[in-house]
């Protein structure tokens, strides 16, 4: 496929952005368990709050880019019993909004307690923070299936799709948060870092399982059940038009190999090489500058990332759009 | 349940385009218009056409063969363009199975393209909208046009009569006495789509002769005893034992 | 809910349905024009007219785009003062001006020599007015593109059965049980060969295409033979070799209808060699008249009997003596002499056809033919007054066109043809070849050119046509010297059959002044400075070539063209011509009707939108001319105008005054009660428009078959005076045509005789037998250095080539390749998509490969016409058609290179002069890696030209009835 990057940029900014926010509710839940001693701060939610809704934000904007018809994207709500971009039209807007919420209430301080069990205390923004959860996952679930959905995009359809949203999204997400963390609340780092690492190690072993799975496809379509001709010589001759259309623009990437190639060695450096190298160094000493560093590359290596998972879509009407004459 | 559909005979299309720019013409003017064309006079012209007809070539020479592919949208009766679709532009008719693209709710967000596995949409680059086959929606229902008439404009167009126009779901209907008889076919059957145009092969006539049959007991050349002169000297004139 | 779409017109639109005649190419399609508000909606086939029934082909759905193309020329113009032919820089003026400067030139011309007047035509379908016009005016320099299109099949076939494929006849598939196709990857006939093609087909008919390249109809052939270039006679003469060898042929057609079994005189001391016997005088003293005084040998009487003589057998083979000691021999039997030494064998070698495939394909075309004879109870009258309750057929049929005809051994191999039909016996029986009206004409057909200069006078009309039938060598139109009188040597002793004369030459002669220089140089739609010339770039040159006095050797051209074409360029005054649904137009039988199997059938075309801008039709120039220069047939005679306009002209004209033949067939009278023939009719116009722009008249059954000698057509030919006698068209298996020529060669036939530098060639090649010799170039080219045969096949989306400015049609075909089998390309290390080097003895270009197993390894094509120059047609500097475009006529030359026959013989059949196109070697090799990828000769780009749009559109949303393309503001 044609990797498009408004899409790129919307899958990977809210990916982080729901990351973010898994992070800092991991984090409270925690500490009312009692797991961790250490609570984050008023600060530290607002600010992790806000970063997370401008992600998701900038997500939203960079989306609006792909359509020919922004103006009527409203109407992409109505579907949602079968589609799932319909499905994350509705629960994009809705995690906002949960997300704008739970940092209103920390931000506001609404720690007003729902219930005990025990010893411990829910409050408001811990059940917000369960439904925005859920909403989160949801819409992890739905960007993933959005493309593990489509049974002919056979590098797309498997859970691994979802699984490394979540993960990819998951890890850049804390990995976002420990950097907060180093700038506001530096004792919250190893709790954040350690949670990072695990998750990155986590989205490796799934994102390599993924690059071994694609690798090993064959495409169940052939040129033999594209145009329904049994032999096992058949070449295209001419696509029927010579400059172009969007069947030659859409779906393929139009880079060479090299490139391809070098763009999967390029992410699985940046995404996560460099990120566990400087997590590892911040764990032993904190440094902004260091999780600056560890963010940035993940950031980038996910745009590379997505752009290699788009890229590497092999769409079956390829098979007849070969050759102009 | 009514299904139209298209059966491209592959057997007898030579390749003329014929369908290619009818279906131009009368869309881009239609209810489907204007189907826009870009660098229309430079370099690396390219349109919006919902159909095309393609090239292929099978075996090595000189068992060669030459196919000619015309390919539009398939009208799939269990189309995956359609539930992928946010909006609900795009749709399958419940009367008579056309899919459709409702270009006042297409978003242009070309989902739909990436659930096509046949590459049968194409993005209108200036309305941004989805558009394709639409079987000629406006013309086959027209009760303004001769009854004969109301048929997709690809299918009046073709000269060698390789696109039929009807009821897959009806037995007795042209399309399916075809499609059972002649070995009709759906494309890329792996997915499941369960496309609705279908494609008859390739039929070879063939001859065959005994080689006893090359002469037979009227052959002209038995005609063409003519007398030898007479005069001319034979073995009988020189042997007297 | 979705807004279902609203097939409800508005009713403030105003739409219109206009029926017209299709012009995207020459198969004349009736079309139905929808107009919406003034502009073009809908396109689509008649389904009420005879050609196409309805259907439509990809061109004729493109009319649209045509039509509003920003390629349009709206102004007549002069090139500027001081811009140089080829610049491209003119300034407009007004039709009033370019008629003065057009009427002085040729008012002074005509005055003084009127063969400086050259007008020439491209694919116009209007040469009936055309050639009138030339006729009047008085210049013999006239003729269409046939010389470089395919006069081989017209002449090849005509000379033989009378009849050609074409607009003339073809194959009989509804009927047919095997059809054979040699070349042809798309035809003139286009859109009724492939509805008739499929049903024959889907019937069960077998289909064998005989084609170095398996694209266009070929694809769908039950069977591909691929075959050498060149070399289809070798396959024919071996093929009628092995039928006849296995006695598959058809002879009671060959006696009854042919000269087969006609006694030829074979004493080689004879001055009359190789001419048929005849007894007493010829009954009807006419060269297109074939006398019936020949002698049969029957074997009854085992004797000489007049042909046709009553119950006589005659012999088809042997060798006999007459009484007076005269040895002949049936036609036939020399023929059989000749194919001798044609095996399969030898053709194998030649063609790449194996041995068994040759074997095959005669006896599946002799067992079909004898074993599936077509019977119809039809009773019909030969000419000889025999009664046949029957007509039969044998259903093999036929078709070919440039692949066989623009080679120099083209004629032969079409002969070869047209004898092999006649073998099978499917001359004008069903399921084989059938004729169409007005054929079959006799052989050959009437008409002839003045027989000297002294046919060409001021102020006169032409002494006769400027293009015949010559029957004999006193038919040359040439000097006491033997010199051609035309400029194209037409009809000369270099090219005597060139019945369609040689445009080709045309300006190359103009140019050196060889015969003659000329003073005014007209082209109507005919691209000569781009693919209608061989040799372009230095035609390009010759165009703009200036003599010592700095003046044009060809001092004035005028070029009319709806488009800004390459050749519009080189043109002093342009005028702009309309589109096809601008104008009135007729499909005449004067001309190249559209006539069925049937009957006669013309058509016409009728306005459907006014004219675009300020462009006029050519019609309305050559009446207006006529008009002005006071010829015969436009003028009173007190000088005033005969004829307000074409479509008057159209309805009033007759060939002689009160000859009741005019341009159209159909509704003459004075009510429009007659047809062929009648007086003119005031509503003829009207009534062709209310009955869907055709005329189409069904014979009776009886006169529908065997045409050649069927009493009862022969008759009603004459009667409506499609033919001026009703004699029987003998078959010519042998033809006297071709030997008295041949005589004269050898000096032994009084009359005109070739110089002698040319005897030789004369001799050789007119040999009333068929024969196979290797094409002229190749004769000539260095066949290990040039290996390959480089030909040109048409695209069914753009056949006639006239549509790169069309944006629909050049989508699907933006710019070409070049087409090479993978061993061929692997021998010679290139790759698919390299950028490779063409080269012949004549030229080079450099283009891209592609990679193609549909294509025999000794050949490599591309794309006819595909290529063009940069800014011509309304196209973008940088559009495909120049940038990766290409066309293969730079490695093909117009002349020979100079051999024994002289220094500047046309690059042509030593017979008719068509064009060989088909015949260039090449060689190929990959370009360097630091050349431009871009194919190569580049031209400069053209110069605005004004009256067309300043700036082309960057996108295009065409939608009928906004008001957007109207096309008259420009």
């Amino acid at each position: 496929m044609q990797p498009a990057f408004s899409v790129i940029f919307l899958t990977t900014l809210i990916g982080m952005g729901q990351g973010l926010f898994l992070a800092l509710y991991t984090g409270q839940v925690y500490f009312v368990l009692n797991v961790v001693d250490k609570a984050s701060t008023v600060t530290f939610y607002s600010i992790g709050s806000a970063v997370s809704l401008g992600l998701l934000m900038l997500g939203l904007v960079a989306s609006v880019f792909h359509l020919g018809r922004p103006e009527r994207a409203w109407r992409s709500a109505a579907m949602w019993r079968t589609s799932w971009l319909s499905r994350e039209v509705i629960v994009l807007p809705t995690v906002m909004g949960l997300i704008f919420l739970y940092g209103l209430v920390h931000y506001m301080g609404w720690n007003l307690t729902v219930m005990t069990i025990g010893a411990v205390v829910i409050d408001l923004s811990l059940i917000i923070g369960l439904v925005t959860t859920l909403a989160v996952f949801s819409l992890y679930i739905a960007t993933g299936m959005i493309y593990a959905c489509l049974k002919f995009l056979q590098e797309w359809h498997s859970p691994l799709t979802v699984i490394n949203y979540i993960l990819l999204g998951a890890v850049s997400g804390f990995t976002m948060a420990t950097l907060i963390a180093a700038y506001k609340q530096p004792e919250l780092i190893p709790f954040f870092a350690g949670w990072s690492i695990v998750l990155l190690v986590l989205a490796f072993i799934f994102r390599g399982a993924s690059l071994i799975r694609n690798k090993r496809l064959r495409p169940k379509s052939t040129i033999q059940t594209a145009i329904g001709i049994r032999h096992n010589q058949i070449k295209q001759k001419a696509m029927g038009f010579m400059g172009g259309s969007m069947n030659t623009r859409d779906f393929f990437h139009g880079k060479t190999a090299l490139f391809f190639r070098s763009v999967k060695s390029v992410f699985m450096i940046l995404v996560f090489a460099i990120p566990l190298v400087m997590l590892i160094i911040a764990l032993i000493k904190p440094s902004v500058m260091i999780l600056a560093i560890a963010t940035a590359s993940m950031y980038l290596g996910l745009v590379a990332e997505r752009w290699y998972f788009f890229a590497e879509g092999n769409h079956p009407q390829n098979i007849y759009y070969q050759v102009i004459a | 349940m009514t299904q139209l559909a298209l059966v491209i005979d592959l057997n007898v299309c030579v390749g003329c385009h014929a369908c290619v720019t009818n279906c131009k013409e009368w869309n881009t003017s239609g209810s489907a218009g204007a189907l826009s064309d870009d660098n229309p006079y430079g370099k690396d012209p390219t349109g919006t056409f919902f159909n095309r007809v393609q090239t292929y070539e099978v075996g090595q020479f000189p068992k060669t063969e030459t196919v000619h592919f015309p390919k539009s949208c398939l009208h799939c009766e269990d189309p995956p363009c359609v539930p992928v679709c946010p909006t609900g532009a795009s749709y399958k008719r419940e009367k008579d199975g056309i899919v459709l693209v409702d270009y006042d709710k297409c978003i242009g967000c070309r989902y739909c393209s990436w659930a096509c596995p046949y590459g049968a949409r194409e993005i209108d680059e200036h309305q941004k909208v989805m558009k394709k086959c639409t079987l000629c929606v406006d013309r086959i229902y027209d009760e303004n046009l001769p009854e004969a008439e109301r048929q997709p404009a690809c299918v009046l167009a073709c000269p060698t009569t390789a696109r039929i126009f009807g009821d897959v779901h009806d037995p007795d209907s042209e399309v399916s006495v075809a499609i059972r008889e002649l070995g009709g076919y759906q494309l890329m059957p792996e997915w499941g789509s369960k496309p609705s145009n279908h494609y008859l092969p390739r039929r070879k006539n063939h001859v065959s002769y005994k080689k006893d049959e090359l002469e037979r007991v009227d052959n002209p050349l038995k005609k063409e005893d003519y007398q030898v002169d007479a005069s001319e000297p034979s073995l009988d004139d020189v042997t007297s034992w | 809910m979705h807004s279902e779409v609203n097939v409800e017109a508005d009713p403030k639109d105003h739409i219109e349905v206009k029926n017209t005649t299709c012009y995207m190419c020459a198969c004349r399609c009736g079309i139905r024009v929808t107009v919406k508000n003034g502009e073009v909606r809908y396109i689509q086939g008649n389904p009420d007219h005879p050609l196409n029934k309805g259907v439509i082909c990809a061109k004729g759905s493109s009319g649209i785009m045509k039509q509003y193309s920003p390629a349009r020329l709206t102004k007549p113009l002069r090139r500027r003062k001081g811009a140089e032919r080829g610049d491209n820089d003119f300034e407009e003026i007004s039709w009033d001006e370019a008629f003065s400067i057009m009427e002085e030139r040729l008012r002074e011309i005509r005055a003084t020599d009127p063969k400086k007047f050259a007008l020439f035509t491209g694919r116009d379908q209007m040469q009936a007015l055309t050639g009138l016009f030339a006729k009047q005016f008085g210049t013999p320099n006239y003729a269409a593109h046939g010389g470089f299109c395919s006069v081989n099949m017209a002449a090849g076939m005509i000379y033989t059965i009378g009849g050609s494929f074409w607009e003339f006849g073809g194959p009989d598939l509804e009927r047919s049980k095997l059809f054979v196709m040699f070349g042809t990857a798309e035809d003139h006939h286009s859109n009724p060969l492939k509805i008739q093609l499929s049903e024959f087909k889907k019937n069960g008919g077998r289909f064998i295409s005989i084609n170095p390249i398996r694209s266009g109809y070929s694809a769908i052939a039950d069977e591909w033979v691929p075959i050498k270039p060149g070399t289809d006679g070798a396959l024919i003469l071996a093929i009628i070799n092995e039928i006849i060898q296995q006695g598959l042929y058809d002879r009671d057609f060959l006696i009854q209808y042919t000269n087969s079994a006609e006694l030829v005189n074979v004493e080689q001391s004879s001055n009359e060699e190789g001419l048929f016997v005849r007894e007493g005088p010829d009954e009807i003293d006419d060269s297109c008249v074939d006398s019936q005084n020949k002698l049969w040998w029957d074997r009854h009487v085992n004797g000489p009997v007049k042909t046709h003589t009553e119950d006589a057998d005659p012999y088809l083979l042997g060798d006999f003596q007459l009484e007076d000691g005269l040895n002949v021999k049936p036609a036939f039997q020399l023929l059989v002499d000749r194919v001798k030494d044609y095996t399969p064998e030898w053709a194998a070698s030649i063609t790449g056809v194996p041995v068994e495939t040759i074997k095959q394909l005669a006896h599946e075309m002799g067992i079909t033919a004898r074993d599936q004879k077509i019977e119809l109870p039809i009773p019909w009258t030969d000419t000889w007054g025999k009664e046949h309750e029957s007509v039969t057929g044998n259903p093999v049929s036929f078709h070919a066109m440039r692949g066989l005809a623009a080679h120099s051994n083209g004629f032969h191999s079409i002969r070869s043809l047209s004898i092999l039909m006649t073998l099978l016996g499917t001359i004008d029986r069903p399921g084989g070849f059938r004729h169409k009206a007005p054929f079959p004409r006799p052989i050959p057909p009437c008409a002839k050119t003045p027989r000297g200069p002294e046919g060409v006078k001021p102020d006169t009309p032409l002494g006769g046509m400027a293009l015949g039938w010559p029957a004999e060598p006193n038919d040359l139109f040439v000097d006491d010297d033997g010199k051609p009188v035309r400029l194209d040597k037409g009809f000369s002793w270099e090219y005597p059959l060139s019945v369609h004369g040689m445009m080709h030459n045309a300006i190359t002669n103009a140019w050196r002044g060889d015969p003659y220089r000329i003073d005014t140089l007209m082209i109507f739609m005919a691209n000569m400075a781009w693919n209608s010339s061989m040799n372009t770039v230095s035609v390009r040159d010759m165009l703009k070539d200036k003599d010592e006095n700095g003046e044009y050797k060809i001092p004035n051209i005028f070029v009319c063209d709806a488009f800004q074409s390459e050749m519009v360029a080189f043109a002093d005054l342009v005028l702009p011509d309309t589109t096809y649904l601008e104008r009135h137009d007729v499909m005449s039988m004067l001309d190249r009707p559209i006539s069925e199997y049937d009957g006669p059938v013309d058509s016409v075309r009728i306005p459907v939108i006014p004219p675009t801008g300020d462009s006029r039709p050519f019609q309305e120039t050559i009446i207006e001319l006529g008009s002005r220069l006071g010829l015969p047939a436009f003028a009173n005679e007190d000088g005033s105008r005969k004829y307000r306009d074409y479509p008057d002209f159209v309805v009033n004209y007759e060939t002689d005054q009160g000859s009741g033949i005019g341009f159209l067939a159909g509704w003459r009278g004075k009510a429009g009660e007659k047809f062929m023939k009648g007086e003119p009719n005031p509503n003829q116009w009207e009534m062709y428009e209310k009955n869907n722009c055709v005329y189409q008249y069904h014979l009776p059954k009886s006169y529908q078959y065997m045409r050649n000698f069927n009493e009862g057509y022969l008759q009603w030919a004459r009667k409506h005076r499609l033919t001026r006698f009703a004699e029987p068209i003998t078959i010519h298996v042998y033809s006297e045509i071709l030997q008295k020529f041949r005589l004269a060669a050898q000096g032994k036939l009084p009359g005109k005789q070739p110089p002698d530098h040319l005897r030789k060639r004369v001799e050789t090649y007119f040999d009333p037998l068929p024969m196979y010799y290797v094409p002229l170039e190749s004769q000539l080219t260095d066949t290990q250095k040039y290996p390959l045969n480089a030909v040109t096949q048409r695209p069914m989306a753009m056949y006639h080539s006239w549509d790169s400015q069309n944006a629909w049609l050049r989508q699907i075909h933006a710019h070409n390749y070049l087409h090479v089998n993978p061993v061929t390309a692997q021998a010679a290390g290139i790759n698919d998509d390299d950028w490779i080097w063409v080269e012949s003895m004549h030229g080079k270009v450099r283009c891209q490969c592609r990679l193609s197993e549909a294509v025999e390894p000794g050949t490599v094509w591309t794309w006819n016409a595909i290529g063009k120059a940069s800014g011509a047609w309304g196209l973008d500097k940088k559009a495909n058609e120049s940038q990766r475009g290409f066309l293969l006529n730079h490695l093909i030359s117009e002349e020979l290179p100079a051999h024994t026959e002289g220094e500047h013989i046309s690059n042509s059949d030593p017979i008719t002069g068509q064009a060989a196109w088909y015949d260039v070697r090449v060689r190929i090799y990959k370009a360097d890696a630091n050349e431009p990828e871009q194919t190569s000769p580049q031209f400069k780009t053209h110069k605005y030209t004004p009256g067309t749009p300043r700036r082309t559109p960057k996108w295009l949303a065409f939608m009928a009835g906004l008001g957007k393309f109207k096309g008259d503001a420009k």
